[in-house]
């Protein structure tokens, strides 16, 4: 490949710049570290060159050209501050403007918006346009965005997105001419879960943040970098507050994990941190729940535990805590109770602190696109990881040959479909199956086990053999590591890291649950809402509820505390890849509520047995004695390859899927408190009884 | 070929901004499925939606010379394609009738040519005949859909119309209204109907009736 000289001109001089066969003449101008103003352009989709804002003048040529598509070229001079580059700018802006509402005092995009900026820096200062303005009905396409179709300036960014990124083809651009509409036509919510990107991507006032229209202007905003929490990925987010209250919450840019997008859950659940919150502790009077003071709770939960034997005792802790948060969880269950009777793993996986190499990601995300085969067992990565499908969508579409063994599930892409079952995973790893010689032949092949294939009776078997599968294919060597177990819950790492189960016989969630049953438990801690329907936390046992939500399960408690959600504390959160990442407290808890370490490290001081920490750099510090990778964030480690699982006989009972289009918005306590995400999930049944009847 | 009934209730529901599917379950029938077939033929496998603009121009024909969303949404199972990919084209192409029309759909060319040569006279002719007095009205009775269309490219014959299929040419105000009152009363299209004079169609020589 040969290298191309461009000279670029502009106010500060000439500069010459080397880019490779193939680039733009925007890519030039980039790589002299020069702008060029655009709103069609965007780096992570197709190229349109439909805004035209992008024109500069290039000598020799006749007109000015669109950089963003024009092919660069040996020799070639680009002239940034030419009058023509200037004149061509302001032309296309006039034009722009011509049928753009000047609404920007009632706009919510007013303040970020690129339109706003660039006509200030490169627009005219009048116009001629005498005619009347178009108006463009708004388009109602579901909770989460609202539209005011005549702001748009037709650059299509949303409509790639919607085709290339998030693979649903329900956007598009009818009519021609003045009477072009972007929409979907025929009136429709958007089936996306990554839908609210196209709010970034819009570069006016067109799309819109629904739940947060009119609730704030970007510049009264304060912001604080922390990590999303609805799912495993660990997202990096912006939470946007202003006066202690959570505003908003938008993508940060990282290429290693969300590249820059963000799932709809993420961006859209942060009313549920001012809806039905905890505020205070509260404990059961006469039956009824009654607010008190942390005292009076922690009275009580000493006289509970009075004369109590320690096996009488258990405890369960949810999926959307920090590490800090089940490390103190973890050593006030089995240093201040003395019990052992502790599991986080709420799902009954089977996988525990002993084999870092079974419960993460082997392949970090930005390694995927390596992968030159796929094979997926028992997952639903639209729904379980929508950034991780983003990826993969990306994949197959460069013509990368996936499987899956599981329940079929629509994915965005097309995928092969060989079997429900584990009894497949043989036939694959003996070749009988024609995709298993596809993976013998692949260099990097990929290899996803969904995390509910842990909680089957014979997910040791499944993940023995799943990981025979990946030696034999070569998905672990010294190279390439390409087995994976993707978690949907973004605390499970981190709670195996910190060995939140039994270690010495104690009993197992599974065994928790069937104690509380038989009534042969006292006392039960319950850190956050478990995965199991509620009838199964009943008992006669007294039951100490910690978290942040007023939810079902929070409601039988004897005794409440409030605790601290993910973007009043700050903590490290560990995502699929094993990656640890600190989230910055954003505001402060409500009300009475403590951030949730402080709350064991008071109550086992109550309790006359105080854990060793006083202060979260000692608590860090006695996390990094035991898990080493947690004294440097955002560093991803490979972890020593051991085989996990134990051969067995495997069952030819299919596999199942948690997580799926149906109760998507509505996996954990945070999303079920949102009420913009429980009308996304109403809109989805909606279609799904439309789609039934005809 | 079988004609779907399009009633006043069905135009009500597709006036507006958001249009809607009817419900009217379309299938292709035996005759139709021929010629998706010879249609679908002429590209390369994978290439299905190079099929659209035919598949689309058929879809309208069956529907008594209009698309209702279930049409479009036909033809994208046809090509395999999303159906916004059907709607933009639909909505692009200005000779797709989104709305239903008339027995006879007038479209009478208002460009250079044909206004100089006098095509107001025309165009007030059909207003007068049809009851209509905009473009893309139709008449009361549901006979005309008069349209003002841009050129048809029969401008050596200027004035012109046209209607359905067939092509109208030298018209005046007088001759217009002969048509239209014959198709009124049922006669035959090509009594009248011709082609532009043969310097301007060499590829046939005027030879018409041959290549219909």
């Amino acid at each position: 490949m040969t290298n191309l000289t461009l000279t670029i001109i502009s106010k500060q001089g000439e500069v010459e710049v080397i880019v490779p066969q193939g680039a733009t003449v925007m890519d030039a101008i980039k790589a002299a570290e020069q702008q060029v103003p655009h709103f069609c352009y965007h780096k992570r989709l197709s190229i349109a060159g439909n805004c035209r804002m992008c024109l500069v003048e290039v000598e020799g040529a006749p007109k000015p050209v669109a950089s963003c598509h024009w092919p660069a070229n040996d020799g070639m001079r680009v002239n940034l501050d030419s009058e023509t580059t200037i004149n061509a700018r302001k032309g296309t802006m006039e034009l722009l403007l011509a049928n753009h509402p000047l609404d920007c005092p009632i706009c919510d995009q007013g303040g970020e918006c690129e339109l706003q900026d660039q006509a200030v820096a490169f627009g005219s200062d009048r116009s001629q346009f005498q005619e009347m303005k178009r108006a463009v009905d708004d388009k109602e396409i579901g909770a989460k965005i609202k539209t005011v179709m005549t702001r748009c300036i037709h650059c299509m960014r949303c409509v790639r997105f919607a085709t290339e990124i998030a693979g649903v083809e329900e956007f598009g651009a009818t009519g021609r001419g003045v009477d072009t509409q972007v929409g979907t036509y025929v009136e429709e919510a958007l089936q996306s879960e990554l839908a609210g990107n196209m709010i970034d991507l819009c570069p006016v006032g067109a799309l819109t943040n629904k739940p947060y229209a009119f609730t704030a202007r970007p510049w009264e905003l304060q912001h604080t970098d922390s990590i999303d929490v609805m799912d495993g990925v660990g997202t990096h987010i912006r939470v946007d507050h202003r006066a202690g209250k959570v505003m908003r919450i938008v993508p940060r840019e990282c290429d290693a994990i969300n590249e820059e997008w963000m799932s709809d859950t993420a961006r859209f659940s942060w009313d549920a941190l001012s809806t039905n919150r905890l505020t205070t502790p509260m404990v059961r009077k006469n039956g009824k729940l009654t607010a008190c003071g942390w005292p009076e709770a922690f009275k009580k939960i000493e006289q509970s535990l009075k004369k109590v034997g320690r096996d009488k005792i258990a405890g369960l802790a949810g999926d959307l805590h920090c590490a800090e948060d089940y490390y103190a969880f973890n050593a006030f269950m089995k240093e201040t109770l003395k019990t052992d009777n502790v599991d986080a793993r709420g799902d009954g996986a089977c996988v525990d602190s002993t084999n870092h190499a079974a419960y993460i990601m082997h392949t970090p995300l930005a390694d995927i696109e390596k992968a030159d085969a796929v094979l997926l067992i028992g997952t639903n990565p639209r729904h379980e990881a929508p950034l991780l499908n983003v990826r993969l969508r990306c994949l197959v579409q460069s013509g990368i040959p996936i499987a899956m063994v599981g329940e079929e599930v629509d994915l965005t892409y097309k995928y092969k479909l060989l079997g429900d079952n584990p009894q497949v995973l043989e036939d694959i790893a003996n070749s009988k199956n024609s995709f298993g010689k596809i993976l013998q032949k692949a260099e990097k092949p990929l290899i996803i086990l969904g995390s509910n294939v842990l909680t089957r009776p014979d997910a040791k078997a499944v993940l023995f053999s799943a990981a025979s599968l990946a030696e034999g294919i070569g998905a672990v060597t010294e190279n390439w590591r390409g087995f994976n177990v993707l978690q949907r819950m973004a605390g499970r790492v981190a709670a195996l890291d910190m060995a939140v189960h039994p270690v010495a016989g104690g009993l197992e969630t599974k065994g928790i649950l069937k104690a509380l049953s038989e009534n042969k438990l006292d006392v039960l801690f319950q850190y956050g809402d478990i995965e199991v329907p509620c009838e199964m936390l009943q008992s006669t046992a007294t039951k100490i509820y910690i978290g942040i939500h007023l939810t079902e399960q929070a409601q039988t408690a004897d005794v409440m505390l409030p605790a601290a959600a993910y973007t009043e504390k700050n903590g490290l959160w560990t995502n699929i890849e094993g990656r640890v990442q600190e989230a910055k407290a954003a505001v402060q808890p409500p009300l009475q509520a403590k951030e949730d370490w402080k709350i064991f490290r008071a109550l086992s001081a109550e309790l006359g047995k105080p854990l060793p920490f006083n202060n979260q750099a000692q608590l860090r510090q006695a996390i990094v004695d035991i898990c080493a990778i947690y004294n440097e964030p955002n560093m991803l480690v490979q972890p020593e390859w051991e085989r996990p699982g134990k051969a067995g006989k495997m069952k030819d009972t299919p596999f199942t899927l948690p997580v799926t289009v149906e109760n998507y918005y509505q996996t954990n306590e945070i999303l079920r408190a949102s009420n913009t995400m429980v009308a996304c999930q109403a809109e989805i049944l909606e279609k799904r009884k439309v789609e039934e009847a005809a | 070929m079988t004609t779907v009934a399009i009633t006043p209730m069905n135009e009500q529901q597709h006036t507006g901004q958001t249009p809607k599917t009817l419900g009217l379950n379309l299938v292709w029938d035996k005759a139709e499925k021929a010629k998706v077939k010879s249609v679908l033929a002429k590209y390369p496998k994978g290439r299905e939606r190079s099929a659209t603009i035919p598949l689309l121009k058929l879809a309208q024909d069956k529907c008594g010379g209009w698309l209702p969303v279930d049409a479009m949404q036909l033809v994208a199972d046809t090509v395999n394609e999303p159906y916004i990919r059907v709607y933009e084209v639909a909505t692009f192409y200005t000779m797709f009738n989104l709305k239903p029309v008339g027995k006879f759909h007038v479209q009478v060319c208002t460009n250079c040519a044909c206004l100089i040569r006098g095509s107001d006279g025309v165009t007030k002719a059909v207003k007068d005949i049809a009851g209509v007095d905009s473009s893309g009205a139709t008449s009361k009775d549901g006979t005309f859909t008069f349209t003002e269309v841009e050129c048809l490219g029969a401008c050596v014959a200027a004035p012109m119309m046209q209607i359905g299929t067939h092509y109208f040419t030298h018209l005046t105000e007088e001759k217009t209204k002969d048509i239209l009152n014959h198709l009124k009363e049922g006669g035959d299209p090509l009594k009248y109907a011709d082609t532009p004079n043969a310097a301007s169609d060499p590829l046939h020589n005027g030879d018409y009736e041959e290549h219909v």
